[in-house]
């Protein structure tokens, strides 16, 4: 057996994470998130700013002698559970973690040269992947003709705040500057418009090689499965904002002349619930430990991870929305945005199912054979 | 005197004073609790040193490396878990000295008188009669769930004193003498076939007034500390991956084959997906406590793994297909402790099924996690203020 993962949070991850709440809890009312959702501008650049450039949150994951804050996956675990309890609109998943990642997994000056930059949190990363894909499930169809891409890849988050996208094509992955001739991000009309998708259209863009080969594919690989292991990070803050907002509502709503909350039939699910929470917190630190340190498996941790945690957040969505009654259903609540961030979660980067099947591999639980 | 480097220094010489390997068992563990080794936390003379809890581990270190005998804890669960706690709460001096270190060695076991086939998860309702005479009391009732009640010399036993008053209020606590020939100990047969469990039959029970434990009408207040030492005791060991009821499916899965379809494999990574997150959150529990921030997550495990064993050793039985209509063994047998790894799924799939009643059932567990942890109101109560001999039964 491996040895055992540090579960719990440090002192310096509670500072971190009272640092992260008081600024959302000023600046990323759900009121705010909700009126921006319908704006022109549904990312929030002003909180972006403050999180990634003022407080340095965008380079956790990068060593200090590459640009970054020498931090890990643990620390940036702890900066996406108060995001997700705030289901805060910036690129924090998608750039500060996935691209991030990604880039750090490649060698060349391209990369370390991007990964800086990332790291400061003045520019801004996507990896050009539909963000249902789980890590190791790449299928592209952009090529890569003469120091140009050519195609399109849809459902890709963020991009339409990235500066910068990551673009695996056949020979590698390349980088290619939104802001150029020749490439185009189309936002599309989404389920979460706290974390919008758009569709990236690229019809002789330049490129500059980031990796190639087995390299690149490795690279994307680990850039994904990091996503999904701290995706459930995300996921339980999402579940304790539905959890906490819920149990108040329930103390503070009387029907029949008593608080419905002492409603047994009310109680027990709650109960149920608290206790899916709880051990969603054991499954996300353990596999922000795991990725943080490398041990008890990292693969093996993100996925159990995202496939115990998805459907967590998105029962505690759905549970707050049919506990909070007639309010839930209204645009004005802002119950809705949890649940379309929650199910648009159980999607993003492989499926539980999708998991699960991977899990049966690593953990040898083999499918039947097909007769 | 209570650092581990003296601990370990007093051991060593318990183990030198009565080297195991030519010391008498009962007369090592005698030894061993004279010397204040047995519970290092519990006062001195009664068989620890007033040491932190924490440092029991140590002890139990040297001692297994020196391969002395330990007291059988499972064994002796009942007593060691919430016999003592309580005596050493409420009980009188005397008390302690009489009960204690024969408990703790195992010369006497001890059993828990406490449900009744009116008073499950409503404990506070039941109706066993405890009348003063004299100096003595008269017991009348019945009890049932007792484990051990065959073998226990010692019973812990809550009565009804006071039927006037609400039913909070007039339980006492006592020790009852297993041997009085007014107990009638019959075994209670179980849907696995065996019985693990008596019911106990009271009549005229005698209990001279220096067995009660704490004060007249207080009962409930005491039978709380035995009901939390209960709730403690459970889920306290680490376990490896795959190491609860999850480990014979899957060994089942990976060695045979021919088993295998693809309805059973979504519903087995399903739950060992949960097997495995609900082993971390142990884990997690564990760290917590080691750290000495108990959370409120202790009040779930038990919930958790009601449900997981259930569930597991439910697809268990059907996976095995053929063999899962077959069943090991009906015979009707009076077993020491449950063992859910030395017997077949069909036994696992039926033992399981108490793991959702017994302690609390699941029920009572959530509006407990509801009440005290999230802090919801409780239902509206219409038994508080009704005295015992008033409310509907």
């Amino acid at each position: 057996m491996t040895t055992q993962s540090d579960l719990l949070y440090t002192e310096e991850e509670e500072a971190l994470r009272s640092a992260v709440r008081s600024l959302l809890a000023d600046r990323c009312d759900p009121a705010d998130v909700l009126a921006r959702t319908e704006s022109e501008q549904p990312h929030d650049r002003e909180l972006w700013k403050t999180l990634a450039d003022s407080m340095g949150l965008a380079g956790l994951l990068v060593p200090e002698d590459r640009g970054g804050q020498g931090a890990t996956h643990r620390e940036a675990a702890v900066v996406l559970e108060e995001l997700g309890r705030a289901v805060a609109p910036v690129p924090y998943l998608t750039s500060a973690v996935i691209a991030t990642e990604t880039l750090l997994a490649c060698t060349g000056d391209p990369a370390a040269e991007l990964l800086a930059a990332l790291a400061s949190g003045r520019t801004v990363g996507a990896l050009a992947v539909p963000f249902a894909t789980a890590p190791g499930a790449v299928h592209t169809r952009v090529r890569h003709e003469g120091g140009a891409l050519r195609g399109e890849v849809t459902g890709v988050a963020d991009a339409a705040v990235a500066d910068i996208l990551l673009v695996p094509a056949d020979g590698g992955l390349f980088a290619v500057d939104t802001g150029r001739d020749g490439a185009t991000v189309t936002p599309l009309t989404s389920l979460d418009r706290t974390r919008p998708l758009a569709t990236v259209t690229l019809d002789g863009a330049p490129a500059r090689l980031l990796a190639e080969g087995a390299e690149a594919d490795a690279a994307v690989r680990l850039g994904l499965r990091s996503g999904a292991g701290l995706l459930a990070s995300e996921q339980l803050g999402l579940a304790e904002w539905c959890l906490t907002q819920t149990v108040a509502y329930l103390k503070e709503r009387h029907q029949f002349n008593r608080p419905v909350g002492s409603f047994q039939a009310l109680k027990h699910r709650l109960a149920d619930l608290w206790l899916r929470v709880v051990n969603t917190r054991a499954a996300a630190r353990h596999a922000a430990d795991a990725l943080a340190t490398g041990s008890d498996e990292p693969n093996l941790a993100a996925a159990l991870a995202q496939a115990y945690a998805a459907p967590v957040a998105v029962r505690a969505a759905e549970e707050a929305l049919q506990l909070h009654g007639g309010i839930g259903m209204t645009w004005e609540h802002p119950v809705h945005l949890y649940l379309k961030r929650a199910k648009a979660d159980s999607i993003a980067l492989g499926t539980a199912g999708r998991h699960r099947t991977e899990l049966a591999d690593l953990v040898d639980l083999p499918a039947p054979a097909t007769p | 005197m209570t650092d581990a480097a003296a601990l370990r220094r007093r051991t060593q010489d318990l183990l030198a004073a009565h080297p195991p390997a030519t010391t008498d068992r009962t007369d090592f563990l005698k030894a061993r609790f004279d010397a204040g080794l047995a519970w290092v936390h519990y006062p001195e003379g009664l068989g620890g040193l007033g040491a932190p809890r924490t440092l029991q581990a140590v002890v139990d270190a040297e001692l297994e490396a020196a391969g002395a005998p330990d007291n059988d804890p499972r064994r002796i669960g009942i007593g060691l878990g919430m016999a003592a706690p309580t005596i050493l709460g409420f009980g009188t001096d005397e008390q302690k000295r009489r009960f204690l270190r024969p408990l703790w060695v195992g010369e006497e076991v001890w059993c828990q008188l406490f449900s009744e086939p009116g008073a499950g998860s409503d404990l506070a309702a039941l109706g066993t009669r405890a009348v003063r005479d004299g100096e003595s009391w008269a017991v009348d009732g019945q009890k049932v769930w007792t484990s051990s009640a065959h073998v226990a010399r010692w019973g812990i036993l809550i009565a009804r004193t006071d039927p006037d008053v609400p039913k909070h209020r007039g339980i006492t606590y006592f020790i009852c003498d297993m041997t009085d020939p007014g107990v009638e100990v019959r075994p209670l047969r179980q849907i696995t076939g065996e019985a693990e469990f008596n019911e106990v039959f009271l009549s005229g029970v005698r209990i001279p007034d220096t067995r009660r434990l704490g004060a007249v009408g207080e009962g409930w207040k005491v039978a709380q500390t035995t009901l939390m030492n209960e709730r403690v005791s459970i889920g306290g060991m680490r376990i490896p991956r795959e190491g609860g009821m999850i480990g014979p499916v899957a060994e089942a899965w990976r060695e045979r084959p021919e088993l295998r379809t693809h309805d059973l494999h979504q519903r087995l990574l399903t739950l060992w997906v949960e097997a495995e997150v609900a082993r971390l959150t142990g884990d997690r529990l564990r760290q917590q406590l080691a750290q000495g921030q108990p959370g409120p997550e202790g009040s779930g495990m038990k919930l958790g793994f009601a449900r997981l064993n259930q569930e597991i050793s439910g697809l268990e039985v059907e996976l095995l297909g053929d063999e899962g209509l077959l069943y090991d063994d009906w015979t009707m047998r009076r077993p020491d402790q449950v063992d859910f790894t030395g017997r077949e799924a069909g036994y696992r799939y039926l033992r399981s099924k108490g793991n959702s009643i017994e302690g609390g059932t699941s029920e009572v567990l959530l509006n407990i996690v509801a009440e005290r942890v999230l802090g919801l109101p409780s239902e509206p109560r219409t038994d508080k203020d009704v005295a015992w001999k008033d409310l509907t039964r």
